[in-house]
């Protein structure tokens, strides 16, 4: 579904990604690892469209079509999902308005009517259960006064109202504690199924205990430099970084 | 037509005159005993005093520090028509207007220009006993008493061309009277239209009393007929009595080529609540001067507002509030969503007396540009004589947070949608704080047509379709 190939990006002038290869396929849970400023969020951005990051070489596509040529807004509804390491606060917009645009635009794009109040609350109900997500944040502004959990819980919640072939974890469990780190990963691992696909980007590999990966790569200095099986999450969270910045070295 | 029917200003328009101000100095002075003739004795009372008054301040210009962000130059040197001989205007409003506001069943009544319409829907308007509502002029005759006790006590004194030149040239306007304990079981509602063949200017004096324990809304709503350039000048004394509730609702929506000057004048009693929410949808040039005196304890009062504008639309808005006395609440709120080129202003002046211990005032403007070539000019302007006050004001001028554009379009919402809901949130406090909810609802859904660029009228009103 996903193939990136030879990506380089800059923030500011400062090149990021320095060749970065990915392929994913449907049904595949990858992890994407590594220490900090290794170009992990970059990587996230990039993929949605982040006007900040330039891509200065390679492709990316998803489905066959250049992903680089879509707008945000079409790259989400082509179903492609991040859930934010920091999600934004938007007062005054609440959540229903919120996600009722997004939802009906993402009909819209897929030749649908839009929802019925009615039918839009209905499912707003049930995907609501399925993070365990409290009655009165949904009431409220968008993430406006949300405790770190309730943000994090807030954008599995709109990963299941939008149903995303390709869902982009970035730093999901930072500032999690235990309880709800288990339901944001029991609501995307409810969400899996043979026909999408999860990128989980972290730091440790607390997270990977919940949701386990299919594939886990290590990105260094710009480049995934390792992948292996879940196995290769446990080294790490033994052995730390180093060793992997030392190979990487002595290849050079 | 225009020179036979409509006092002209300028007689010979290829003798240039001296200043903007002396051609009204020369058409009062020619016309001082037609213009009393068509007012009444309590109007006239100060009218040479107001004109003195004129003739000493002329029009107010940026130089002086209440109109920095005002500059009526350009639409001064208009030549507009007066109707000092009180022409009728060919129009009747009650078979033409429909409402931008269905639903909320006022009291409705028309200031056609400068001049009240006379009622034709006794059944509708059947008021509550012992209130009148009708024109200055006819109460003037009816209930002379009414008048004398307040008519022009907030503003005969005022230090300011714009009030002055209302108090020489205005012959009537709209009097409202809600007579003590009475609460108005609906909204009033003021339409003032502006409707003529020529360049007209209109000055109208409105007096509102709300006695002791009663409640009133009004809601004051500007339209514009034609596409000729109007400007009205009008000055509202608002008198709230001891314990009385009055809400305050004006709601511009006019044309491009209006000028729209407006002074209003609450003085407030012990223990009064006032609401006032000032809106500009669409207009050309706005001058409001909002001037609360909190003259008992306990008051409290809730001043918002609002500006949505683009081309080169102008709004400022001037507004002050007073605390001579111990125990009030002031809350004032503004915002302003700027685009293009066009240019808002704001001052917020609040006066906390010696004697005015435990004030409580809270002052906010906050303002989104959405082009690098809108302007918008803030000044909060506290004077804190009292020692035991909470005070505080925040003015912030930005544009739209990128981040939270992202963050929507990475949901699938269009940069264009984004935008519309970023800014209906920056405006959704003011209009939250309408206290009528046909009105609320209404609002929202002519402020959501005016961002997506939909309204450029007033909406629903035949005359102007």
């Amino acid at each position: 579904m996903l193939e990136i190939k030879n990506l380089h990006a800059n923030i500011n002038g400062k090149e990021i990604l320095k060749g970065l290869d990915l392929v994913v396929r449907p049904g595949e849970i990858h992890a994407i690892m590594g220490p900090n400023g290794a170009g992990k969020s970059t990587l996230a951005s990039v993929l949605t469209g982040n006007q900040a990051f330039e891509v200065t070489h390679g492709d990316i596509t998803f489905y066959g079509k250049n992903l680089l040529e879509l707008s945000p807004e079409d790259r989400s509804r082509e179903g492609i999902f991040l859930s934010f390491q920091y999600p934004v606060e938007i007062p005054g917009v609440s959540m229903v308005n919120f996600l009722r645009a997004a939802l009906n635009e993402h009909r819209k794009y897929k030749n649908l009517e839009p929802l019925s109040a009615t039918d839009f609350l209905r499912v707003m109900r049930e995907k609501k259960t399925l993070v365990e997500m409290d009655n009165k944040l949904a009431n409220r502004a968008v993430n406006e006064g949300f405790s770190g959990g309730e943000k994090k819980r807030n954008e599995i919640f709109q990963m299941a109202m939008l149903e995303p072939r390709l869902a982009i974890l970035d730093e999901t469990d930072s500032g999690l504690d235990i309880d709800a780190l288990r339901i944001v990963a029991n609501g995307v691992n409810k969400l899996k199924s043979p026909d999408n696909a999860s990128i989980v980007i972290t730091h440790y590999q607390r997270l990977l205990d919940y949701i386990i990966p299919d594939f886990v790569h290590v990105l260094y200095d710009g480049r995934i430099v390792k992948s292996g099986g879940k196995e290769l999450a446990l080294e790490l969270e033994e052995r730390g970084y180093d060793w992997i910045k030392k190979e990487v070295e002595e290849t050079v | 037509m225009k020179n036979n029917e409509i006092s002209t200003l300028n007689a010979a328009p290829t003798v240039r005159q001296e200043t903007l101000e002396q051609q009204y100095i020369d058409l009062y002075k020619e016309q001082r005993e037609s213009i009393k003739k068509h007012s009444s004795a309590v109007m006239n009372t100060s009218r040479d005093e107001s004109f003195a008054r004129f003739e000493a301040l002329g029009f107010p210009t940026s130089a002086l520090e209440n109109y920095k962000y005002t500059d009526l130059r350009e639409t001064l040197s208009v030549d507009y028509g007066l109707n000092i001989n009180r022409i009728s205007v060919p129009i009747n409003p009650y078979e033409v207007f429909k409402c931008d506001v269905p639903g909320i069943h006022s009291y409705l009544y028309f200031v056609v220009n400068d001049a009240f319409y006379p009622v034709n829907d006794p059944v509708h308007n059947k008021l509550p006993e012992g209130v009148i509502i009708g024109s200055v002029k006819d109460v003037a005759a009816s209930h002379p008493e009414l008048l004398r006790d307040y008519f022009g006590k907030l503003s005969t004194a005022k230090n300011d061309g714009l009030v002055a030149f209302n108090g020489a040239f205005a012959q009537d306007g709209f009097f409202m009277y809600v007579p003590k304990n009475v609460v108005m079981d609906r909204p009033v509602q003021l339409v003032n239209i502006m409707r003529s063949d020529v360049d007209t200017m209109a000055n109208s004096h409105n007096l509102i009393v709300i006695e002791e324990g009663s409640k009133a809304q009004l809601l004051v709503c500007d339209h514009t007929v034609d596409e000729v350039r109007f400007l009205s000048n009008r000055v509202t004394e608002v008198f709230v009595g001891e314990n009385a509730t009055y809400e305050h609702y004006k709601l511009e929506n006019v044309h491009t080529k209006t000028t729209n000057l407006s002074t209003l004048l609450i003085d407030q009693r012990k223990s009064s609540n006032v609401l006032a929410n000032v809106i500009t949808l669409h207009n050309g040039i706005t001058r409001n001067t909002i001037e609360i005196d909190l003259d008992g304890e306990g008051c409290d009062t809730l001043l918002c507002g609002m500006v949505i504008a683009d081309k080169k639309q102008e709004v400022d808005n001037f507004t002050s509030i007073i605390h001579n006395k111990p125990n009030c609440n002031s809350r004032e709120l503004f915002k302003y969503v700027l685009d293009d080129m066009s240019k808002g202003g704001f001052t917020g002046k609040l006066l906390v007396a010696k004697d005015a211990q435990k004030t409580a005032a809270f002052q906010t403007n906050r303002n989104i540009l959405l082009s690098k070539t809108a302007k918008m000019r803030t000044k909060p302007q506290l004077e804190i004589w009292a020692d035991d006050v909470k005070c505080s004001h925040g003015a912030t001028i930005g544009s739209l947070d990128e981040s939270a554009k992202f963050y929507m379009q990475s949901r699938g919402i269009s940069e264009k949608e984004a935008r519309l809901l970023l800014m209906f949130a920056f405006t959704n406090d003011v209009i939250e704080n309408i206290r009528i909810p046909a009105l609320q609802d209404r609002m929202k859904l002519l402020v959501e047509k005016r961002l997506r660029g939909e309204l450029s009228k007033c909406e629903g009103c035949v005359i102007c379709q």
